[in-house]
């Protein structure tokens, strides 16, 4: 399976909630697994389920709402805070979703969801906001995430905003590099650098 | 132009700079535990890799063990099987364990400082956001995730953008009966839950310079929590006396020479920060949080902010958070009653953290009806806890002094507050369900904790002392 990613282009699910931290997107008492996998059916949990039971799903939250499906979920600001575990964004990943969008990501969980091909494109505030009314109002508002450009944009508008990635990780992901082979690639230098340190 | 204490730490650890990209940064220690390196010891077998300088990583089992008959089998077959996964891990991969039983247990950033491993100048990174701790030694310490733990095992190095680098000095004296934990909950309640985002953080200043090192860690200990990428303190003779005789130190005939080199890693005078922010330390309350992100802090005795001091934009959140809270805008939190009182965590569970509390409870009795839980830090913690009588202390008192772990700072294992219950904690998040399913958190320092426990609710120590 190819890892790399460069248009997406889908329906989105919109969670406006500020400050979404990695508890809430997957709950501690799941990260017991030794496996990467199988993480998405526990995504946001308890804002999903009442008394943590499948059987009550709370109506009000998006993901319940069958409308709601995509590639692309938009969180509000500052997504993704608090504790660095990478089951987060396999979470998201195993749920479906290829493209995070927020106004602001926690530094963290942006390194740990580029390390595994799940994009965050961080927009303006403003951007931000057009994209959850337009999606909030129409469930099949589509929106088209371009990696090679750096553009997001609203299909049903055309409005767009570029985005900003580095140069290394954009390679990566259009290519489905992963750092790891790079610094294997190179461990003849770290050894020198190490031989070489007081 | 001078240099910054992190320029300095940062240079000196430059494999490659990659053009319009990040730098591979060589790492000097590795901490990991049970939950976030197994996925990372698999991708290494699946590249037929063994680590790479096992000398270099340091293991422990903390997340996900009892607090309670750690001799026995953990009952709960996940997390068994977990920490036995790490145990096997380590024994393949020829790396020191620091398991249940071992006598230097513990949690992860408690045991890296007492037993000498963590040092100045270095860079430490583990599988966990809380690693900033380390920085309290002037050392370049933060947390990854698990594929950049299973980059440090294969190579010894982490592909890193230099994040912007913030300065926050707090000069002044500390009023009584305010703490560390009181000045890190204090600055993130001014800037944010995100405020220091992208930003690396050394604190400095005449209160800081005048802290103890369990103290200083507590400040590190935190920065993850408005968003820093790591705090840091430049080291001083407070930090190489401790270092000074602890297993892992420099030895005797080494101790000169690093001496010398940790003497150089301070901030140079002209050297230019990002940004730049400075507090009285006069102005410092003891602390608590009223919502679910560690910026929703104010003074004990304050009130929590109305509707309308709330901007438009951010009121959705403001009241979710209060209604999950079981508060309400406007409304003063103190004399609130609280059902547990937890004090541990990587934040206060140090053996400072633990006089402190029984210099305040010696001879006073816990309040009926609230359940309190000590959790030490570590094997070490605990073992001189019992040495100089503090269990005494807490059996008197009605608290319960249990073994070392994260316990109920993230709920991993037994030790979950019930839904809807009142938690006064010394931990560091208090995050929706942080605690177990719908348990509400308030954070404060391990003084604060130590009133509730005896009042049975939300206290002002300084009417105590």
């Amino acid at each position: 399976m190819s890892k790399a990613i460069n248009i997406i282009k889908s329906t989105a699910v919109p969670v406006n909630i500020e400050n979404i931290d990695t508890d809430q997107i997957i709950p501690a008492r799941f990260l017991k697994a030794t496996s990467r996998d199988g993480f998405g059916k526990n995504l946001f949990r308890d804002w999903r389920f009442q008394n943590d039971d499948e059987q009550q799903p709370k109506q009000d939250f998006v993901m319940n709402n069958p409308a709601y499906k995509g590639r692309i979920l938009v969180g509000a600001r500052n997504f993704g805070c608090g504790s660095s575990r990478e089951h987060a964004a396999w979470a998201i990943k195993d749920a479906g979703f290829d493209v995070v969008v927020s106004s602001f990501f926690a530094d963290i969980f942006r390194n740990n969801s580029l390390n595994n091909f799940l994009l965050p494109v961080q927009v303006s505030e403003a951007f931000l906001q057009q994209l959850f009314q337009a999606v909030e109002q129409d469930a099949t508002a589509e929106i088209e995430v371009n990696l090679e450009e750096q553009t997001i944009t609203l299909l049903a508008t055309g409005a767009r905003e570029s985005f900003d990635i580095n140069s290394y990780k954009k390679t990566c992901l259009l290519n489905g590099y992963d750092d790891i082979d790079y610094l294997l690639s190179m461990r003849n230098d770290i050894v020198a650098f190490e031989t070489a340190r007081p | 132009m001078g240099k910054t204490l992190f320029d300095k730490i940062w240079e000196k650890h430059v494999v490659r700079q990659i053009d319009g990209g990040p730098a591979v940064l060589y790492i000097d220690k590795h901490f990991i535990h049970e939950v976030t390196s197994p996925q990372a010891f698999k991708g290494l077998e699946k590249r037929g890799l063994k680590v790479f300088r096992p000398q270099q990583v340091v293991a422990t089992a903390d997340h996900n063990v009892p607090t309670v008959q750690q001799h026995l089998p953990i009952k709960d077959e996940l997390s068994r099987n977990q920490v036995q996964q790490l145990i096997d891990n380590c024994k393949h991969h020829d790396i020191e364990l620091y398991g249940l039983g071992h006598p230097f247990q513990g949690i992860v950033h408690v045991i890296g400082p007492e037993l000498g491993v963590t040092q100045p100048g270095m860079t430490i990174v583990c599988g966990d956001s809380h690693t900033s701790t380390h920085g309290a030694f002037g050392s370049i310490a933060f947390g990854i995730g698990t594929s950049e733990v299973e980059m440090v095992m294969a190579t010894q190095c982490l592909m890193q953008s230099k994040p912007k680098l913030m300065r926050i000095n707090v000069e002044g004296t500390l009023n009584k009966g305010v703490v560390s934990k009181d000045i890190v909950l204090y600055i993130i309640a001014q800037l944010s839950a995100s405020g220091a985002t992208g930003y690396f953080v050394e604190f400095a200043g005449s209160a800081i310079r005048g802290l103890s090192m369990e103290a200083r860690m507590t400040i590190c200990n935190m920065s993850i929590e408005m968003g820093a990428r790591g705090g840091m303190i430049a080291p001083d003779d407070i930090t190489f006396d401790y270092i000074k005789g602890r297993l892992f130190a420099p030895g005797v005939a080494q101790w000169e020479r690093k001496l010398a080199a940790w003497k150089e890693l301070y901030t140079d005078a002209d050297a230019v920060f990002d940004r730049e922010i400075t507090i009285a330390a006069a102005d410092i309350e003891p602390m608590i949080t009223y919502g679910t992100n560690p910026g929703m802090g104010m003074g004990v005795s304050g009130h929590i902010p109305a509707e309308h001091e709330i901007e438009a934009k951010e009121k959705p959140s403001f009241l979710k958070s209060l209604d999950y809270m079981g508060l309400k805008p406007g409304t003063v939190i103190k004399g609130r009653k609280v059902d547990y009182v937890f004090i541990g965590s990587c934040t206060n569970s140090r053996i400072e953290d633990l006089r402190l509390v029984a210099s305040f409870v010696k001879g006073r009795k816990k309040a009926d009806g609230v359940e309190v839980w000590i959790v030490p830090g570590s094997k070490q913690v605990e073992k001189q806890a019992i040495a100089e009588g503090i269990d005494k202390i807490f059996e008197e008192a009605g608290f319960q002094l249990r073994q070392p772990g994260c316990s109920a700072c993230l709920a991993m294992n037994e030790d979950k507050i019930p839904a809807g219950k009142y938690c006064i904690s010394t931990s560091n998040r208090n995050f929706e369900g942080r605690q177990g399913p719908s348990a509400r958190t308030l954070l404060a320092s391990p003084l604060t904790a130590a009133v509730a426990a005896i009042t049975g609710e939300v206290g002002d120590v300084r009417e105590f002392l």
